[in-house]
Parts: C-alpha cells; structure tokens; sequence
C-alpha cells in the first residue's frame, strides 16, 4: 500500500528518525514510485505536520532541526533518481548562507540553514570565517536568491555592509536579495547597511526568506 | 475527569538556616515566655481548658501561664501526619512532610475585574469565579476563602463564601473565616454533609480550619471557640501568627519567633489538651513593620527569612505547617510582585513548608488579582523545577552524546536531547520573544495571564456539586438567618 507508506515517511519525519527516513526513501525506489511523490505526499506532509505543532507549542526547536535532518537524509537518497528522470523538486529559492569572516559562531546560522532547507529552500552553507568575496562567487555560481550573512560580535558584524556593497559592485543587486542576522545585529543595522531583511531566530528568518522570494 | 495537582515531592535542594542548638533555644525562650509571662486567652471556655489541666489562669486578665511541660506534652499528642480530604478523593492532600501544596491567597477586600480592569469591592460571586479558576489550575492544591463576599451578610458570609467554593471545585477548602461557635457549628454540619456524615467527616476532612492569633502574646476568643468546634468534629485546625518586627514582636528576628511561637504553640496545646489526638497545624506570616509608614510590608529578606526558618520549628513540634508566601506589598503585578513572591515561595518551598498561602493577592493580601493569581502559579511553577534539583548519573551525565557532538557541534539533532528536553522549564507567561515581535506588539505576562483567567472562566466546567447536596447546605446557613 502506498498509502501506508507515505504516512510511515510522515511519521519518520515527526519522529526525527533519519535511519527510518533513508530506509523508507530506499523502499521508494525499489517500489518505483515517483521520488517527487514521495517527497510531496510522504516527507513533506511530516515536515508540515512538525511545523503546525512547533507553531502550537507542542514541538520544540529540537524537533523542528530533526526533523530537517531526517528530510535531509530522505532527498539525499531520493535525489539520483530525481535527477535520472530528468525531473526537478520544485523550491522555494536558492540561498547561500554563512558566518561572516573573522567569526567562527556556527550553530545560529547552521540551525537557519536547516530551517530553510526543511521549509523547501535549496541552502549551500559555506561554514564559518566565510570571505566577502566568497559569498559573492557563490552566490554568482548558483544564481541564488538571497545571501544570508551571520555575525555574532559587533566587529565582525561591519563586515556584513562589506557583502551588501560586494554583491552591488558584483551586479548582483537587487535580485540577490541580503538576510542578515546574529546576536548584536537589529533591524535598525539591517536597514543602515541596506540589507532586505533581518530575523532574531531561525523561525522568524524562515517567513523573511518566504517573504523575500514572494512565497508568502 | 478532574485536574492532577501539582506539589512539590522529594527534594533536592535544602537550606540551613537554623541549627538544632537554636531551635532549641528558641523553644526553651519560648517555653519560658508561656510561663512566666502568659498568653492572652479571651474565652472562658479556654480557660476552663488550660485551669482543668493546672494551667495557672487569671480570670480577669484572661492571660493563661501554663508550664512547659504542660505544653511539651500536649503537643505530642498532636497526629505529625493527616490527609487533607477533597470533595474528589484522587486530590486529597497528605501532609506527610514529603509535599509542598499551594493554596489561593485570602481574604481580599477588593478585587481587579477581570472584564472591566476596575478596583471594586469584592461579592460572592467572585469567590466562585475564583474557585473555578483554581479549580482548572494544577499548581493550586486547596482553595482557601480568596475574597470577603461583602453582598453577604456578615455572620453568614463565612459560610456563603464555603458553599461557593465547594460549588466550583471538587479540591480541599479552607477558611481563616469563621470566627464565632455558632458558624463554626454550621461549617462542621455543612462539611459532614459534604464527606457523608460526621463519622465520615473525621475520617475525610474535606474543610480545614485556620484562625488567627493577635499578637503579641494573645487569641482572639471567638477564633478559639470556632477552633475548638472544628477540632471536636476532627477537622484540622490552624493557628496563624503574624508577629511584626518593631511593633508586634521585637525588632529582632528570634525574638519575633519567640513571641509567634508562643501564640501558636500555646493556642495548638490547649486544641490537644481539649482533643487529645486532634489534627492541628502550625501557620505563620511572621513580617517586619514598614520603618516609614508602620504598614504591612508583604515582603523584604525578614519575611523571606521567617518563610525558610519556620518550617524548622514545625518540624520540632512534628506538626505539619502552613506559611505565608506570596503576598506582596505590590500595587499591580510588577517588578516589586514577582521579587516578594518568587523569593518568598522559594524559601516556604526550600524548607518544604506542607501549606503555602497563597497566590493571587496583591497590596498586602487585600486586592485580588486574577493576572497576580496565575503569574504567582508561574512563579511556584519555577521553584517546583528547581526543587528537583541536579540528578547526576550514567544517563544525565551524557558522556556518549558529548563523544558523539565533539568539538564545535550542537546538540540539537540528539536523540538524547529529545528524550529529555521536555524536562526542561517552559514558560506560560515569561516574554522569551524576539524582540522585534515585543516592539510590534507591546504586550506581555499581564496580558497572556488576563486571557488565560478568561478563557478559563468561559470554558472550564468544574463536577458540579449535587444540588440536594447544594440545596441541603444552604438550608443549613438559613437556619442562622432566623
């Protein structure tokens, strides 16, 4: 029953399970369903689901990161046969995100990564201690729609005006839209630097990276 | 199905605060004082009490000076455990030493309306209200008289205000506001017909009995004779100091709990001297005068102080306790608020104080405030996760998860951290937002906990109470009215 099956890639999802996730993913291929059907009818509905009951209070963090990790898992497996059949998963944007040079804080930016991968972004991390000029590049090889920038201390948050300017010299600007974010960052820098956007947690910054692609 | 209660069981936290050498001191002071100097017992039924078993009385003076081993020996007749018996058995309430229950705070004059943000004084109705609410919330174990239901009239009003509580919960009641026999007579009767007979009564008191000493050194005579109706039918009966450093007790604070002790333990002797085996508790709200202004202050390190040390002297007696917590001196629900009652409901707590009393009041115990009610639960709510203390094992000491995470990971996407971070405290009310969300819309803890009263208010339906049972107990308070 293909039913059963989707509703076990849901729950494998709810549960945060990533080894349940791969192995249902692998069932799927051997069964010959369509992998899109399988992410659409199967992983994304547990994915809604873990959303709807971190928006109730019922869920927390943790079970919001894994259950993007055991849907990371899940395409991971699926996406050979995505791209054999010449098919394509449809996303919401693609987003080059990073820790801005000098700075070594990971787990902010890596948990908005997570988040918006989970929501349905295409997200490549460049890590931590990223150059101005690397985000720039990538952001130029993937044809990204935003650039999210992280800084955690106020010396290194300057340099998140540095990647704005960048990504204009660059001819980037205005379509690559610039999220910025970290614990000394606020809207009012946001909008000194000219960035489009600014978000105090990865939630937040989930509807922000909606709202800059036009998907909310 | 009837709300689970939560109280505070096996902790892991403690204080010290009062050696054995000074408790010792303090009772032998206290002994001393009883005797040499007296305790003020304004009813001759409690005289003939205490001169019954060799106490000596002055008739005029009403002041009874009792030895000490008098004293000593009554006490030991007191039971160190009994059950606080509800309308709903599965929320009866042992006072085993090993639970820390919270009640409503009591009597308030006045109240915030809940729909109109007035100051306005308080009804019946509210009593009810205020009772469904605690009904619904788990913190709150037994609801006591919370406000004066001043539409009443005054000799009845007591019993009114028990009726309404029993209407609107099915948790244990108790009241500090019966002061006359004839009410108390009527309270026994209508409890009996509560718990199914005055046999059934004794064994499943589902009303208890606080009252009130006038310090320094004194009883109110109709609080005594009430008490000793209430013991007689086996209802568990209080006596509440509220010594005040400077102007009811010495400035000092062992000698504010000389002079409480003494009014407590004298009033609980003669309970056990008429009723041997009787079920008695200590209670104290023990406070230090305002310097400036004389007032009540509801607050400050001498009240936090007494909340911690009291319990100690409840021990040494082996009679459960019931402390004054909460309380502020606060006008509204503010910073003032949540400083008095946390570290008061901290101390009370530490020391495992069986009763404490209680959440909702606010300028001194006199305005009700629904808002003040629920952010109080919150604060026992934080100081009920704290007494569970740091458990450290093989699982809690997470060396596998640590190996696992290594250097510069995160611990988000652990199994561990999901089997256990609903450990973790969560808030109801504490504005843990971004702040951008704050900015755009400027509420708060004030404003979630309003909603909340309100939404419990207009959803939750308490069992209701039989109403030949209902109809039976307001026959009982009309027959007064005659």
């Amino acid at each position: 029953m293909t039913d059963d099956l989707f509703q076990a890639m849901a729950q494998s999802i709810i549960d945060g399970e990533v080894e349940d996730a791969e192995r249902l993913a692998r069932e799927a291929l051997e069964r010959g369903i369509d992998p899109l059907d399988a992410i659409n009818k199967g992983f994304v509905v547990g994915v809604n689901y873990v959303g709807d009951q971190y928006a109730a209070g019922e869920m927390f963090l943790p079970d919001l990161v894994l259950a993007g990790e055991a849907m990371k898992a899940a395409v991971a497996v699926l996406e050979p046969e995505i791209a054999r059949r010449g098919t394509e998963r449809e996303m919401l944007g693609t987003v080059v995100i990073g820790t801005i040079e000098g700075d070594i804080h990971e787990i902010g930016k890596t948990l908005v990564a997570t988040m918006l991968s989970t929501a349905g972004f295409k997200v490549y991390d460049l890590g931590v201690d990223v150059p101005v000029t690397a985000f720039v590049e990538k952001a130029r090889e993937v044809n990204a729609d935003i650039v999210g920038v992280s800084a955690l201390l106020t010396t290194t948050m300057v340099k998140q005006r540095d990647v704005v300017e960048a990504l204009e010299d660059a001819g980037l600007r205005p379509k690559v839209k610039v999220m910025v974010g970290g614990a000394p960052v606020t809207q009012g820098w946001a909008d000194e630097i000219g960035a489009d956007g600014y978000s105090e947690d990865a939630i937040g910054a989930v509807a922000l990276a909606k709202r800059l692609v036009g998907a909310e | 199905m009837s709300r689970k209660i939560k109280s505070i069981s096996d902790p892991r936290i403690s204080l010290n605060i009062l050696s054995p050498e000074d408790v010792q001191r303090i009772h032998t002071a206290t002994l001393d004082i009883i005797e040499s100097v007296g305790v003020r017992f304004p009813s001759h039924k409690a005289l003939d009490i205490w001169e019954a078993h060799g106490a000596t009385v002055d008739r005029d003076t009403m002041v009874v000076k009792a030895p000490g081993h008098l004293i000593e020996e009554a006490l030991k007749k007191a039971p160190p455990v009994y059950t606080l018996a509800a309308r709903d058995p599965a929320q009866d309430l042992p006072l085993d030493g090993n639970h820390v229950y919270v009640g409503t705070d009591g009597c308030g004059v006045q109240i915030i309306d809940l729909e109109t943000g007035e100051l306005r004084r308080s009804r019946l109705q509210d009593v009810a209200d205020i009772a469904r609410v605690s009904d619904d919330v788990e913190e709150i174990a037994f609801i006591w008289t919370p406000v004066s239901a001043q539409d009443y009239p005054p000799h009845t009003r007591s019993l009114y205000e028990i009726l309404a509580i029993w209407e609107n919960t099915t948790k244990h009641v108790q009241t500090e506001s019966i002061y006359s026999e004839e009410e108390a007579r009527a309270a026994v009767e209508m409890a009996a017909v509560i718990a199914g007979g005055k046999e059934e009564l004794r064994k499943r008191p589902v009303l208890s009995i606080m009252q009130c000493t006038t310090p320094p050194l004194g009883q109110d005579g109709g609080s005594l004779e009430a008490a000793l109706v209430a013991a007689e039918a086996g209802l568990p009966v209080g006596f509440m100091t509220m010594t005040s450093c400077a102007s009811t007790a010495p400035a000092t604070l062992a000698g504010n709990l000389v002079v409480g002790n003494a009014e407590v333990i004298s009033a609980l002797a003669m309970i056990e001297l008429a009723y041997p085996g009787a079920p008695v508790f200590y209670a104290a709200a023990q406070t230090a005068m305002d310097l400036r202004t004389g007032g009540y202050t509801g607050g400050g390190p001498e009240d936090f102080l007494f909340g911690g040390a009291t319990n100690v002297l409840a021990d040494f007696y082996n009679v459960p306790l019931s402390m004054g917590s909460f309380a502020t001196g606060a006008k509204e629900p503010n910073w003032q608020a949540g400083v008095d009652n946390s570290l008061s409901t901290l101390m009370a707590c530490i020391s495992m104080s069986d009763m404490l009393l209680g959440v909702g009041l606010l300028h001194g115990s006199r305005i009700w405030s629904y808002e003040q009610m629920l952010l109080d639960c919150e604060i026992y709510d934080i100081v009920y996760h704290m007494m569970k203390g740091i458990v450290v094992d093989d699982e809690t000491l997470a060396l596998d998860v640590i190996r696992a995470v290594g250097p510069g990971g995160n611990f988000l996407a652990q199994k561990h951290t999901k089997k256990h971070m609903r450990e973790l405290w969560v808030p109801q009310f504490m504005d843990r937002r971004p702040y951008t969300e704050w900015q755009e819309k400027r509420d708060g803890p004030r404003d979630w906990a309003r909603e909340k009263a309100r939404q419990i208010l207009a959803t939750h339906e308490p069992e209701p109470l039989d109403p030949k049972v209902s109809a039976e107990l307001k026959r009982i308070i009309a027959s007064l009215e005659k």
